[in-house]
């Protein structure tokens, strides 16, 4: 297996720019891995092969011709396959759009495009992004590569997967509840939620549209931010989108100082609920960025407790009404049209059929909470809390400048152990769903793995909105030391994937 | 199928009629509400749509600001208070002419509300005025178009299956819709019409639409209860679809009314439900019921901000509002010193605009309304133009007028100073000089002229002499055609009079 | 318990369009009398005076021009569709009219 995949983002984009590797072979050798691997992890749903081979061609023929190339122009990437593309199937991980191929691209992969980044194919997740696992995907779970017999987080599983098992040195999430901060806590990689409206959502398919936003996955903090510099940005398509400059995120990551700095440590996100592995190596995170010149203080957000509940009002409740559209008459799949059933028998079979248990589930339980008569208890009163959750945020900040907790209460679960109970894999976001409901960035960085099972544990940090900047700060600086640690990134750490 | 109907005059003497009408305007923007796809009507199917209107997966709404803008300004224009902050919702339920299976919508936060209209109508005690109350006006998005296939009649009942065009689905809606309108009594049908005449005139006025009720760019529900007394408390209401001339608002409430009071005097109540006008057959017939499984679950559309609009904006915004049309009616009819039908013609020649601003601009309003309602709508409609279209200035009307009060130009010689603006000649003055037009006002050539007239026709003098003076008009006649118009005519006759000793 | 019963929930699963059969309906009831049972944890917050945040960021007034953009073709917008006819989406009939 050639050594290529092992590499950096930004390693691999120096070397196809200076012509020492082409762009095809990089996009090869990811290609080779994802054949000899994937089998076993499953974190693509599509592979597009010609389409990588064609995209990593015309990055090489613009160094050929001397054209000035994009940051990372000709490194391979895994995209959620919850963004539209034009050409390449797009599923949601769901049969109701089995088959659907969109006549338009995200603003997301137009960026990805136009910077030469070679999409390699389409990754797994829960289906519409719903769940902590990857195991409500329709088309089979995703495994992480650090025991193929646990999850790989989700609803992101396949892009923070495919980073970990090396089939990509890069990867597209999107995060709701933690869908991209989870995904990469539990399989030691890097994951950040951007502030809500940095990264444009057209052609993101919506699952709650007040909470989602896209971010990038990679292996380390310098390549997360250099993803996130190129997808980042104002898009008049997206009225959400914030017009002012995006922050400086690739400088930030080089910057790596948090001498002086405020960190605060939330009491409501750890504790009881949070296994024992990880707040271990929570508690040696809080050491060293002390030890690294930052003063560490604990603040309360006492509506925090209340966070998952309002998320799970407020998430069905959007999603009930973004997924209306899946009925059958536009795009996607049909189900039960014989020439007798009415339209709304075909609907109703179609959705059936096309959704997974838990997309019904959610779709039910937001209907509940919108109807007349309850939407103030349900729904309105979670639209109040998320106030609530917003000023405990703003009070924080007001004495700290970034705020810190693990990502996950626990490492990478076994794949089926929480599968018929929804409210515990609920639970998996109970850290993460505050960042979401505040608009906030938030980061996952591996700090070790737990001493009790050896699976990675993440690192939360999180900023005020529109400073990502100091997420990359604060994770490079932590990231250096713990690199020096460790001897190598941690993923070194992990086996040897069957067939490489 | 027909219902019992009572008459209307005795439908009336025992009931008292509320209405409400709400009224759905079609905006004339040249994008749709919530993407950049065209609005113009009649394209090929399904070829002005995009993935938001389509309602692909993925696509996200951006809200035209001139939708928004035209939104308050017929908010002003009805008189309403505009909202300081607003919001979309998102009004929930499948049909498969809406493609994301919820509209766009507004639910509790309008941004226009309170406000009203005064309409007009003749009254057995002359014309008197109705204040009809608005309750709010608000932004959605219309639907797409289904057409059914199969079955007997082409018609949704007994269809096989539809087909359906998106083109116009997105297309910015306004959504006017009236408060209860008590104390019309017998007027209900005429109050109702006033109603959407006059909302249809200030639309119109403000530019925003081409409210086209035959073509759906005017659409009107209306509502309807009866009650016993005007003490009593509302009753149950009817609401009629598909409403779309103003000869079937008067018909539809009228017909409703007769429908409502035969069912409450045979001890049945009325239905809550939704029924459909039929222009053909003047009745309307029941649709669907208006069940409780009807449950939209609005809520606040997260894909697009609120709207603020600064004060500073609706001042902008209400210093273009037009005068309200039945208000200016009325100012003209007194300023102008004309008759209730002089004021139809001039409406009616598509004229008012220009001749107000004729006379603005110091040109006398008879001459003005003379010359717009008169030669040149004539020649408007001979070219086949819209009057707007000819290059006709108050400038050019105010020197013509000044040049007929000197004497120097008589009517005829106007007429044809006007088709030399027309043919594009340049003023008034030049016109004038390159077509030597001006009234003969030198005694010696119109004396010769009426010699030579008498001389052709030696009879005509003496017939004149023996009284009967309308004889002078063949020579009158004679001597214009002499002079190529160019004599003063009153001075002709004048002329000729002296000369044979007559007086008038 | 939050007293979710099968029967709202087939009328829940109407409103949404989903056909589920009569013998998952009680599946369906017992989950989501559980779920509803944890979120109604939402309720132990005082929230008298506090205002619904429907939008995470603080804008207001984001506007388009109105000046017209790029349309799909006939073909584009048509080519997902399960059916069509005529340039139309073809669907099955229509019970009743909106």
């Amino acid at each position: 297996m050639s050594d290529l995949i092992r590499k950096d983002a930004s390693e691999l984009a120096g070397l196809v720019s200076s012509g020492e590797v082409s762009a095809v072979e990089v996009a090869k050798a990811h290609l080779d891995r994802i054949a000899a691997v994937d089998g076993a992890v499953h974190a693509f749903l599509h592979v597009d092969t010609a389409g990588a081979l064609s995209a990593a061609a015309a990055v090489d023929a613009k160094v050929k011709s001397g054209e000035k190339l994009s940051v990372l122009a000709g490194v391979p990437l895994g995209l959620k396959d919850i963004l539209a593309t034009n050409g390449l199937p797009t599923t949601c991980g769901s049969r109701v759009l089995d088959g659907w191929i969109p006549p338009y691209d995200a603003t997301v992969v137009t960026k990805l495009r136009e910077a030469g980044i070679v999409i390699l194919g389409k990754t797994n997740m829960d289906e519409f992004a719903m769940g902590s696992s990857t195991e409500h995907s329709a088309f089979g779970p995703t495994h992480n590569p650090w025991d193929l017999d646990r999850i790989p987080g989700g609803s992101g599983g396949g892009s923070s997967a495919c980073v970990s098992a090396f089939e990509a040195p890069l990867a597209i999430g999107t995060d709701t509840g933690g869908s991209i901060r989870q995904p990469a806590a539990v399989t030691g990689s890097v994951g950040v939620k951007p502030t809500y409206g940095g990264v444009s959502r057209y052609g993101i398919v919506a699952l709650a549209s007040s909470l989602d936003q896209a971010g990038p996955c990679a292996r380390n903090v310098l390549d997360t931010a250099m993803l996130h510099s190129v997808i980042a940005g104002h898009d008049p398509m997206d009225s959400t989108s914030i017009n002012s400059p995006v922050p400086d995120v690739i400088a930030a990551a080089k910057r790596a100082d948090i001498k002086g700095m405020k960190v605060g440590v939330i009491k409501e996100l750890g504790g009881e609920g949070y296994q024992a592995g990880v707040r271990s190596r929570f508690d040696e995170s809080v050491a060293l960025i002390e030890s690294l010149g930052a003063e560490v203080v604990e603040v309360s957000c006492p509506s925090f407790p209340s966070a998952l509940a309002a998320y799970y009002l407020i998430l069905p409740s959007e999603a009930s009404s973004n997924l209306a559209k899946f009925d059958g008459i536009r795009f996607g799949n049909r189900v039960g049209d014989d020439g007798t059933k009415s339209v709304e028998q075909v609907m109703s079979e179609t959705r059936a059929a096309g959704f997974g248990s838990e997309v019904i589930r959610r779709i039910i339980l937001g209907t509940y909470a919108l109807s007349a008569g309850y939407y103030d208890a349900y729904y309105g009163q979670a639209q109040k809390v998320r106030t609530l959750i917003k000023r405990d945020f703003d009070a924080a900040f007001a004495k700290v400048d970034v705020l810190i907790s693990p990502t996950a209460p626990t490492t990478a679960f076994k794949i089926g152990e929480k599968l018929d109970d929804p409210l515990a894999m609920y639970l998996n976001d109970v850290a993460t769903i505050p960042v979401n409901m505040a608009g906030l960035p938030g980061m996952s960085l591996p700090i070790g793995l737990a001493p009790e099972d050896g699976l990675p544990v993440g690192l939360q940090i999180i900023a005020p909105a529109m400073a990502d900047d100091r997420l990359y700060n604060v994770g490079a600086a932590i990231e250096r030391e713990l690199l020096a640690k460790w001897g190598g990134p941690l993923l070194a750490q992990a086996p040897e994937l069957a067939g490489a | 199928m027909a219902e019992a109907i009572m008459n209307y005059d005795e439908a009336i003497s025992k009931f008292d009629p509320v209405l409400g009408l709400e009224v759905h305007v079609e905006l004339g923007t040249n994008t749709k509400m919530f993407c950049g796809c065209s609005t113009v009507f009649g394209a090929p199917p399904n070829t002005h749509v995009c993935p938001v209107c389509l309602g692909l997966p993925g696509a996200l709404p951006t809200l035209n600001k001139i939708g928004v803008e035209s939104a308050i300004r017929i908010g002003l224009a009805l008189n309403c208070e505009i909202a300081q902050w607003c919001r979309f919702a998102r009004k929930n339920y499948f049909y498969p002419d809406m493609p994301k299976n919820f509209q766009t919508s507004q639910y509790d936060e309008p941004i226009a509300f309170e406000g009203y209209l005064d309409v007009e109508i003749d009254t057995d005690e002359g014309r008197k005025t109705f204040r009809v109350p608005i309750e709010r006006a608000h932004m959605e998005e219309d639907t797409g178009k289904n057409s059914h296939v199969g079955g007997a009649t082409g018609r949704i009942h007994g269809a096989d299956y539809s087909l359906v065009d998106y083109n116009r689905a997105g297309i910015p809606l306004i959504e006017i819709v009236t408060k209860p309108i008590t104390g019309t009594g017998k007027y209900a049908p005429e109050v109702a019409k006033a109603y959407v005449a006059a909302l249809r005139d200030i639309l119109r006025g403000l530019g925003v639409s081409d409210v086209k009720m035959e073509q759906g760019s005017l659409r009107c529900d209306v509502n309807l209860s009866l009650r016993e007394t005007p003490e009593s408390k509302l009753g149950i209401r009817s609401e009629t679809k598909n409403v779309n001339s103003l000869r079937s608002v008067e018909r539809a409430v009228r017909y409703e009314v007769t429908r409502h009071a035969a069912r409450l005097t045979a001890g049945d109540s009325v239905v809550q439900e939704t029924r459909h006008w039929h222009e053909d057959t003047g009745i309307s017939t029941s649709g669907r019921p208006k069940s409780d499984a009807e449950d939209y679950r609005y809520f606040p559309e997260p894909d697009l901000l609120p709207i603020a609009p600064s004060r500073e904006w609706v001042e902008e915004l209400r210093a273009t509002i037009p005068e309200n049309p039945a208000v200016r009616r009325a100012r003209l009819v007194a300023d102008w010193g004309l008759s209730e039908l002089d004021m139809n013609t001039v409406i009616n020649s598509g004229a008012l605009d220009l001749i107000v601003e004729a006379v603005d601009a110091g040109v006398d309003a008879a001459a003005a309304r003379k010359w717009w309602t008169g030669e040149l709508s004539r020649i408007a409609n001979d070219r086949g133009i819209e009057l707007e279209e000819l290059p006709v200035t108050p400038v050019h009307l105010k020197r013509l007028e000044e040049l007929i009060t000197a004497g120097s130009l008589n009517d005829k010689l106007a007429r044809q100073a006007l088709e030399g603006v027309i043919a594009g000649e340049g003023d008034i003055d030049a016109i004038v000089a390159a077509r030597g037009l001006a009234v003969v006002s030198d005694d010696g050539p119109l004396l010769a002229a009426i010699d030579e007239a008498l001389a052709a026709d030696p009879a005509v003098a003496e017939t004149i002499k023996s009284g009967k003076l309308a004889a002078a008009g063949s020579v009158v006649g004679a001597v214009m055609k002499a002079t190529r118009g160019q004599a003063d005519a009153a001075r002709v006759r004048e002329l000729l009079f002296e000369k044979l000793g007559v007086s008038e | 318990m939050s007293g979710i019963s099968q029967d709202d929930v087939a009328h829940l699963a109407h409103l949404a369009r989903i056909s589920i059969p009569a013998d998952q309906l009680g599946h369906y009831a017992d989950q989501l009398g559980a779920i509803l049972d944890a979120v109604a944890q939402v309720s132990s917050l005082d929230t008298s005076d506090v205002p619904a945040m429907s939008h995470p960021v603080p804008m207001t007034n984001v506007f388009r021009e109105d000046i017209p953009g790029v349309s799909l073709t006939a073909a584009q917008a048509l080519s997902g569709a399960p059916a069509v006819e005529d340039e139309r989406f073809r669907v099955p009939r229509i019970l009743d009219e909106e």
